[in-house]
C-alpha cells in the first residue's frame, strides 16, 4: 500500500455517510493537511476500513419490506429448486441433465447463502426451511407435493422429461417474481437487491432456454 | 495447464454428448428393462479440479487494506484509495484517454492522472449514482452506462421511489469532457433494459458519427416510464424489447441528439446451440480408444465414446433383440457396431430458443467483427455495417454458463470469450470448481467460423470468501506473441500467453487475500487493462492498483521495451484498437529473444545476431543502414531450415525496417540514436 492521501476521521465517516452524494459538482477526495507519512499509513487505512464499513452498513439500511420478502421467499424457492435437482444423480441416465443439476445446485447454494447473509445484515429472520415446499407454496412456479412425487418415482427418461419440464416451471416462477419485484414501488432500490435479482433472472431465463432446447430434444420420436 | 489441474471431466465422454445416450439406448434396446447402472457417473460430476498446490496464491490472510498478497513477474507500483465519495461503493469498468484512467463506480465515476504511476491523482470526482457505470471515451465526449433502479436523470443520490418514475435514468449519460475537470453533462439515451454494458464503435468509414453498442441484461421497464417497452416474447409483440440489442449513434458535432437508431435482432432464428467442436486433447483421446476398439459413435458431427456402462447396456439390447440370454458374443458386439451409426442417424436436432440479450460485445473495427457474449452463446458479428450488424457464427458450451465478453488477439485470427458463471458474485475458483466452469474459451476464427481449442481459467484455488470468476482483460502488446491481462475479481489477476491457443499459459500474476476472512465481500479486480507501460487495475473494494511487467524468463525486457513503443491516445478495451509496433532495437532483440526461447535460431546464432545489433547500434547513418541490411540478408536463407521460419521472418523485415530507417531523410545520424534504433 502506498501511504494514503489524507487522513480521515471515523467521524468524518460517519458524515460522509449521512451525506453521501449531496452534490454533483463538488471536486471530491482533496487532502486537507500533508500528514507526516511515517504515522499515517496505519491511522490512514483505519480511517479508509472505517469508512468503507460504514458506507456497507448504511447500504445495507436501504432495503423495503418488499426487498426482505423477496429474498425470504427466494429462499424458499431456490431450495426446492435444491430439493428437485438433488434426484437427478440417482434417477437420470443423462450427462447433460446431470450437469445441468450439478450446476444448479452449485449456483443456488451460493445464492441461498448470499441471500441468508443479506437477512443477517438487515437483522431478518432466516426463513424456516424444515418443512420445504410448504411454507412456499404460494410461490409462483413451485413445485406441488403431487408433482415432487411423481418426479421422485420416475426414472431415466421419464424422469428427464418431468425434471426439465418442472424446473422450466419453476424458474419461470423465479423469473416472475423478479419481475413482480422491480413492479413494486421503492423496491429494489439498493443495488445488492438490484444485482441480486437481476443476476437470478438473467440466469434462469439462460437456463430455461437452455432446458427447452434439452426438452425438444427429449421429445424427438424415440421409436418407444 | 498441467493434466493435474484438468478436471476430470473424461474428454469426449462429457455433457455435450451424454444426452443422446439415454435416446441411443431407448432406440437400441426398446425391449430392455430400465438397467439401475447409471453411466458413468465420474464422467459427470464435478470433481476437485483447482487441486491445491503449493502456488502462493492459495490460503493468502485477508484485510481490507492489509490483505497478505502474493505477486510474480509483476510489480505493484501504486494503489489509491478512493475518494471519500466512491469508497465502499463498487468500482466498476476503465476506459483511458490521455494520460486519464476513467474509473466507473456504482456513485458515478473518478477522473484519475495516472502520468506518473507510482502517485496516481483525483482530478475529478464525479457523482452521478447508477450502476454499473460502465465507461467509454472517445474525443470530447464520456459515455457512462446506467442500469440499476437507483440512477435519476438528474444525477441525483435519492433514487426513485416509485416502481415507474419519470426522473429514472437507464440507458447511456452522455458527458462533454472538453475540459476534464468540469465535466458537462449534455444529454442520455434511455433504452428499455437499461445499460449493463456498451460499447464504443469507430467506423473506420464514418468521421462524423460514433456508434454505442448497448447490451442489457435486467428486466425490460414498464411502457408507463418508457414508452414503446415491451417484454412479451416477440411471438406476441413484434415490437418486443428481446431479443435484439440497440445501436445509438452519436453525431460528435451534436451529441446531445443522440438516439436509438437501430434495434438489430441478431439472434433471430438461432436455434439448436451447435456445440463447439472438441479440442485437440478430445481428438487424441477419441483416436485412443478407436485404436483400443471402444464403441465411437458420431452423433452430430462429434464423436463420442461409449463408456463400459453404456456398452454393455447396448449389448444387452442386441442380446435380448434376437431373443437371446446371458453374455453378448463376437456376432453382437460386431452387430451394434454395424448398427450405432443408423441410432445415432434417427437422432436429430430440433429447433429451440435463443439468447435474448447480450452480456457485452468487443467490437473490433479494424477488421470488421465484433465478439458478442450473449447469455448461452458467443456470436461472431459482421460490424462493417454499423447500424446493421450481422451475426456470422454462433456457437455454445454446456461448460459456459453466462457468455459475458470477448477478447480479440491483434491480428483477429483468434477469440477468447469468458463465462461468468455466478454473475461475479459467487467464489467460483474453489478447489471444487471445474476447470472449465466460470473460464475463457479459446477459439480460432476460420472461414467467419469459431473453432474451439482451449479452456483457460485461474489455475489457484481461492477461498469460500472470495468472489472469483473470469472477468475483463485485454491484450499486452507483446510483439509476435498473443499475451493478455485479466481479472479474476477476488482471484486477482493473470497474465497469460495463448499464443497456442490449444495450451494457454500463466506467466505472471497478482493476487490480494479477501477482504474479510469470515464473509464474501464483494472484491477485487473488476478490470485489469494494460495503457500505455502499465497494467490498471480497478478494484472494487480498495481503488485503483496500477503494475509493471518485470522481466522473466516468461517475457524478457525487451519485449517489454518493445511493448512500451505502443502508445494510444485513448482505449475502451470493448472497443479494440489493432497496435502496431514501430521498429526500433527493441522489437529486434524481442524477436531475438523469441528465437532463443523457441529454439528458432542456435545458440551461437543468437549471440552472433545480438552482437551485430549491438555493433550497428554503435554507427550511424549509411554504416548502421549497410551493418543492419548485411545482417538481415545472412539471416533470410536461414528461414527455410529454422522452426520458427515466421518469427525469423519478423525479425528480417524489422531490420530492414531498422536499416531503411536509419538512411531515412531527417533520421539525424548518431543523433537517431533510440528512434532510429
Amino acid at each position: 500500500m502506498t501511504p494514503s492521501k489524507s487522513t480521515r476521521s471515523t467521524l468524518l465517516a460517519a458524515s460522509v455517510v449521512l451525506g453521501v452524494a449531496s452534490g454533483c459538482a463538488s471536486a471530491v477526495g482533496r487532502p486537507a493537511e500533508p500528514p507526516t507519512p511515517a504515522e499515517t499509513d496505519a491511522s490512514a487505512a483505519r480511517d479508509f476500513e472505517a469508512l468503507y464499513r460504514a458506507r456497507a452498513d448504511s447500504a445495507a439500511l436501504r432495503f423495503t419490506e418488499a426487498d426482505v420478502r423477496f429474498v425470504t421467499d427466494m429462499i424458499g424457492h431456490h431450495a426446492q429448486a435444491l430439493e428437485m435437482a438433488g434426484l437427478v444423480p440417482d434417477r437420470s441416465e443423462n450427462g447433460t441433465l446431470e450437469v445441468l443439476a450439478a450446476r444448479i445446485v452449485n449456483a443456488q447454494e451460493d445464492e441461498i447463502e448470499i441471500m441468508r447473509g443479506w437477512l443477517s445484515d438487515r437483522g431478518r429472520p432466516l426463513p424456516d426451511l424444515t418443512l420445504p415446499g410448504a411454507a412456499h407454496a404460494h410461490l409462483p412456479g413451485m413445485v406441488t407435493p403431487e408433482q415432487l412425487g411423481s418426479l421422485a418415482a420416475a426414472r431415466g427418461e421419464e424422469f428427464d422429461r418431468l425434471f426439465l419440464s418442472y424446473m422450466v416451471q419453476h424458474h419461470q416462477g423465479a423469473v416472475d417474481m423478479v419481475h413482480g419485484l422491480f413492479a413494486t414501488d421503492g423496491a429494489a432500490q439498493g443495488e445488492s437487491t438490484f444485482r441480486l435479482a437481476s443476476d437470478i433472472q438473467v440466469d434462469q431465463i439462460t437456463e430455461i432456454s437452455r432446458m427447452q432446447q434439452m426438452l425438444a430434444r427429449l421429445s424427438a420420436p424415440t421409436g418407444r | 495447464m498441467t493434466s493435474s489441474q484438468r478436471s476430470p471431466f473424461a474428454p469426449v465422454r462429457h455433457a455435450p454428448h451424454l444426452a443422446w445416450v439415454g435416446a441411443l439406448l431407448v432406440l437400441a434396446v426398446s425391449a430392455c428393462a430400465p438397467a439401475a447402472a447409471t453411466p458413468d457417473a465420474a464422467a459427470v460430476n464435478p470433481i476437485p479440479a483447482n487441486v491445491p498446490t503449493v502456488d502462493p496464491r492459495v490460503g493468502l490472510d485477508a484485510g481490507l487494506t492489509d490483505a497478505e498478497e502474493a505477486i510474480w513477474n509483476l510489480r505493484l507500483v501504486s494503489t489509491t484509495e478512493p475518494a471519500d465519495e466512491f469508497v465502499g461503493i463498487t468500482n466498476s469498468d476503465l476506459a483511458f484517454l490521455g494520460t486519464y484512467a476513467i474509473q466507473g463506480n456504482y456513485n458515478g465515476f473518478q477522473v484519475w492522472d495516472i502520468s506518473n504511476p507510482a502517485d496516481p491523482s483525483l482530478v475529478r470526482g464525479y457523482l452521478c449514482p447508477a450502476s454499473q457505470s460502465d465507461v467509454s471515451v472517445y474525443q470530447n465526449l464520456l459515455f457512462v452506462s446506467g442500469e440499476g433502479f437507483e440512477g435519476r436523470l438528474d444525477c441525483g443520490a435519492d433514487g426513485n421511489q416509485g416502481a415507474v418514475s419519470p426522473e429514472r435514468l437507464r440507458g447511456i449519460r452522455i458527458f462533454d469532457i472538453s475540459d476534464i475537470r468540469n465535466p458537462e453533462y449534455v444529454g442520455n439515451v434511455q433504452t428499455c433494459r437499461g445499460s449493463h454494458t456498451h460499447s464504443l464503435l469507430v467506423d473506420p468509414n464514418d468521421a462524423e458519427n460514433v456508434y454505442v453498442y448497448v447490451s442489457g441484461s435486467a428486466p425490460v421497464r414498464s411502457a408507463q416510464e418508457l414508452p414503446g417497452c415491451s417484454g412479451e416474447s416477440p411471438a406476441n409483440d413484434a415490437s418486443s424489447s428481446l431479443f435484439r440489442i440497440e445501436v445509438i449513434r452519436v453525431p460528435l458535432d451534436d451529441p446531445a441528439s443522440a438516439a436509438i437508431v437501430s434495434s438489430p435482432r441478431i439472434f433471430a432464428d438461432l436455434a439448436e446451440p451447435p456445440r463447439h467442436g472438441l479440442s485437440p486433447a478430445e481428438l487424441a483421446e477419441v483416436d485412443e480408444a478407436r485404436r483400443r476398439g471402444a464403441f465411437v459413435v458420431d452423433i452430430d458431427g462429434a464423436p463420442y465414446i461409449l463408456s463400459n456402462g453404456e456398452a454393455a447396456q447396448l449389448l444387452a439390447g442386441m442380446v435380448a433383440s434376437r431373443g437371446g440370454t446371458g453374455p453378448a458374443t463376437t456376432a453382437d458386439s460386431i452387430a451394434l457396431r454395424e448398427a450405432l451409426p443408423f441410432i445415432a442417424a434417427q437422432i436429430s436436432s430440433e429447433p429451440g430458443t435463443g439468447p435474448d440479450q447480450c452480456h457485452d460485445i468487443t467490437l473490433y473495427p479494424e477488421i470488421g467483427r465484433a465478439g458478442g457474449a450473449c447469455e448461452g452463446y458467443g456470436l461472431l458479428i459482421d460490424i462493417t455495417d454499423p447500424e446493421n450488424p450481422q451475426r456470422l457464427a454462433a456457437t455454445a458450451d454446456v461448460n459456459f454458463s453466462y457468455w459475458h465478453s470477448a477478447t480479440f488477439n491483434n491480428e483477429g485470427t483468434k477469440v477468447l470469450f469468458t463465462d461468468e458463471w455466478g454473475g461475479g458474485r459467487g467464489a467460483k475458483c474453489g478447489p471444487t470448481d471445474p476447470v472449465e466452469w466460470g473460464a475463457d474459451a479459446i477459439f480460432t476464427i476460420e472461414s467467419d467460423q469459431l473453432v474451439f481449442q482451449s479452456y483457460y481459467k485461474l489455475p489457484a484455488a481461492q477461498t469460500p470468501t472470495e468472489n472469483c470468476v473470469a472477468h475483463n482483460g485485454s491484450l499486452l502488446p507483446i510483439p509476435g506473441r498473443d499475451v493478455m491481462v485479466q481479472s479474476w475479481y477476488q482471484g486477482g489477476i493473470s497474465v497469460f500467453d495463448w499464443t497456442d491457443p490449444r495450451s494457454p499459459v500463466e506467466i505472471a500474476y497478482f493476487d490480494r487475500g479477501p477482504v474479510d476472512a469470515n464473509s464474501l465481500e464483494m472484491g477485487g479486480s473488476w478490470s485489469a487493462y494494460w495503457y500505455n507501460g502499465v497494467i490498471v487495475s480497478s478494484e472494487i473494494a480498495r481503488g485503483l492498483d496500477i503494475f509493471e511487467l518485470v522481466p522473466s524468463e516468461h517475457i524478457s525486457q525487451n519485449e517489454i521495451d518493445a511493448a512500451l513503443t505502443v502508445r494510444f491516445d485513448y482505449l475502451n478495451p470493448q472497443g479494440q484498437q489493432r497496435y502496431d509496433f514501430p521498429a526500433s532495437a527493441s522489437l529486434a532483440r524481442a524477436y531475438v529473444d523469441q528465437l532463443a526461447r523457441s529454439g528458432g535460431l542456435n545458440g551461437d546464432r543468437i549471440a552472433h545476431v545480438r552482437e551485430e545489433i549491438a555493433a550497428a547500434e554503435g554507427t550511424a547513418g549509411s554504416d548502421r543502414a549497410a551493418r543492419l541490411s548485411g545482417l538481415a540478408s545472412e539471416l533470410e536463407p536461414e528461414a527455410a531450415r529454422s522452426t520458427d521460419a515466421a518469427k525469423l521472418g519478423m525479425l528480417t523485415r524489422t531490420l530492414r525496417d531498422l536499416a531503411a530507417a536509419a538512411v531515412a531523410p531527417g533520421a539525424g545520424g548518431a543523433e537517431a540514436g533510440e528512434a532510429g534504433l
